[in-house]
């Protein structure tokens, strides 16, 4: 790791940033969901409604062998409609804005302008997803169906359609053809638990830390640290805890978990006093 | 692991830490949590007035304590925290401002209408571009039976070509003693409701086409169009056009017209991006994509309309001057609904 790296990973997370201003004045800072997301987002979508419709097909030929009517046919016909039109806009609708694949990857769909998502866009982001997903396919369809057509035009069909498919590589929002229609986002919407303070009362700890020690880090390494420390894995903390101690020079004293929970707190209290005076050290190689 | 605060400590702190800021508000954000998730699971129902006036208050509390934290603190598992649940309550106070009826009725009354009337142009064009294809194929076949081959797939014509007999032909309008031998059957349901999924899905596709410039949704139109004219032409060349037209008629017009506002919608978004004109070209499309989404949801409701049409009023009313009436009825139906003036929605 050199500071060229860590800028990079700065600006690489900076990219998927995108402003979001709410009345009161405040930035959420929305984060654009990655391409794999919203792949895997698909296609738990996918094996849901298959299954889903596996038991709906199975209910409707057990009532249907049942009664002897043919209205179950109708029924199931316009269930499968209904299930593979509405699947999405119904979900999307809800207060939660997201599927049920959408929730499981902690993303959602807002509209790009920070106004409420309205209807009419999760309607129109939704159906040019017929296209998206089926025009590939049915390009593969015809082109085996009918044998005139030779193998490289195929292949050009496949390939023109699945650049409007896989629209979303090609533009930093990772927006949809459907989003672009709508006017919508899809950015990260995960819940994060409220953990456990670590950082209470620094002046309660028996090791004390002189200014010197303290200098060698800034806030990356900082919250590096916070991470281990949540993280509780000894192996990790004796590792960072080692590193720490070989770079301050201090000797192998106290236990893992003490050394390095006193040095967050007094690491954190510096870096914080320093950022009320207008100080931000985004990581060991920025000066201090 | 984690020892407590020592309170005879604390006094000693400096006056702001970060750690008695966050002992501060931190009530504040539990509760805030609590309310939006019983929000997301039940809606606004489940809460009491109090908790709905409570919302707000929370939300700012909420806020101001994000931007607090981002210029105070470097606790990233706060700041995770406090970004999520902004993030979360934004959405949820600013989310909904009507209810789900109020939606509806104000679509039905207003939106869908307004929508539709925006894309009266592209409406015309499209129109237009079925109407030629209907008489290219229907000049041609007239002239030479053996183009209706290229025009109508085998199977969707089932036996309906140049080569059948006028009995025949009859018989698949309807009428005549084929026509009633086959009455008994029931399977009307079943077939209204194939077509109207069929239908639904070729109008989704002939939108969502739209997005290439609005090129093959125009292509699309124009194929449904040329199929229509080649039936049209065997028809009357067997002297049975006038029946064909009310065959057509009864649900045609339902259907034609929702068939035209889709490839419409689609040409609305091709020609959006194409020339976005003052606007940016994302914001035109977005914009294109809003109208066009209210006008879908209308087309698949006005199919349908068609598919009951179709599957039971043509099956059971085998009158042709009736056929005419109830088309004619139906197309005057939307052309005022759609085209009627009347007051904006103010609120």
């Amino acid at each position: 790791m050199t500071a060229a790296v860590n800028a990079k990973s700065r600006t690489a997370r900076a990219k998927k940033i995108r402003q979001f201003v709410t009345p009161e004045g405040v930035d959420l800072e929305l984060k654009i969901a990655s391409a794999g997301l919203r792949f895997s987002a698909l296609l738990v979508d996918m094996i849901l409604i298959q299954l889903t419709l596996l038991l709906f097909s199975l209910l409707m030929l057990w009532i249907g062998l049942a009664s002897q009517s043919d209205t179950t046919v109708v029924v199931w016909m316009l269930g499968a409609f209904l299930l593979r039109t509405f699947w999405f806009i119904g979900f999307e609708l809800g207060s939660r804005a997201a599927t049920p694949g959408k929730r499981l990857m902690g993303i959602r769909v807002v509209a790009r302008d920070g106004g409420r998502l309205t209807a009419d866009a999760v309607v129109a982001r939704n159906l040019i997803r017929e296209l998206e997903i089926f025009l590939p396919l049915m390009m593969l369809g015809t082109g085996i169906a009918e044998d005139a057509v030779s193998g490289w035009l195929i292949l050009a069909g496949v390939l023109w359609s699945l650049t409007l498919s896989l629209f979303l590589l090609f533009n930093r929002d990772r927006m949809r053809m459907g989003d672009l229609i709508a006017g919508t986002w899809v950015v990260m919407a995960q819940r994060v638990k409220l953990d456990a303070d670590i950082g209470v009362d620094a002046a309660g700890d028996a090791m004390v830390f002189t200014e010197a020690e303290l200098a060698v880090y800034g806030i990356f390494e900082l919250q590096e640290l916070e991470r281990v420390l949540r993280g509780r894995d000894p192996r990790a903390m004796r590792e960072v805890a080692d590193a720490i101690r070989a770079k301050i020079g201090r000797p192998v004293a106290e236990e893992d978990d003490v050394f390095l929970l006193s040095y967050y707190r007094q690491l954190k209290a510096r870096l914080e006093r320093k950022l009320l005076f207008g100080k931000r050290r985004e990581d060991k190689y920025a000066s201090d | 692991m984690i020892p407590p605060a020592a309170p005879a400590r604390a006094l000693d702190a400096p006056s702001f830490s970060t750690s008695r800021f966050r002992a501060e508000r931190e009530a504040d954000w539990i509760a805030f949590d609590l309310l939006l998730s019983r929000l997301e699971k039940k809606g606004a129902a489940a809460l009491t007035s109090d908790e709905l006036l409570q919302l707000p208050l929370l939300y700012r509390a909420t806020l101001s304590s994000l931007s607090i934290a981002r210029a105070t603190s470097l606790d990233k598992a706060l700041l995770d925290h406090l970004e999520a649940l902004s993030i979360r309550g934004y959405f949820l106070v600013y989310g909904v401002r009507e209810s789900r009826w109020n939606r509806l009725r104000r679509f039905f009354l207003y939106d869908w209408p307004a929508a539709v009337r925006s894309v009266w142009k592209e409406t015309l064009i499209i129109s237009l571009i079925i109407l030629f294809g209907a008489l290219t194929s229907y000049s041609l076949v007239s002239n030479n039976p053996e183009w209706y081959f290229n025009f109508v797939d085998e199977d969707m014509a089932g036996g309906r070509d140049p080569r059948a007999t006028v009995e025949y032909l009859q018989s698949t309008l309807g009428h005549g003693k084929a026509a009633a031998a086959k009455k008994g059957e029931s399977g009307l349901h079943v077939f209204a409701t194939y077509l109207f999924t069929h239908n639904s899905q070729v109008s989704i596709l002939s939108f969502a086409l739209g997005f290439a410039f609005g090129v093959p949704t125009m292509m699309l139109e124009y194929y449904q169009g040329m199929g229509l004219g080649a039936m049209m032409a065997v028809f009357s060349a067997k002297g049975l056009g006038y029946d064909f037209g009310g065959w057509l008629f009864i649900h045609g017009t339902t259907e034609l017209f929702a068939a035209a506002l889709s490839g419409a919608a689609g040409l609305r978004i091709g020609t959006a991006v194409v020339f976005p004109g003052a606007r940016g070209r994302l914001q035109a499309a977005s914009d294109a994509g809003r109208t066009t989404g209210k006008v879908m949801v209308g087309v698949i409701l006005m199919l349908f309309a068609a598919g009951l049409l179709e599957g039971f009023g043509r099956q059971l009313i085998t009158d042709t001057m009736l056929r005419y009436a109830i088309g004619s009825l139906m197309l005057l139906f939307w052309l005022a609904y759609y085209y009627i003036p009347r007051r904006e929605d103010v609120t």
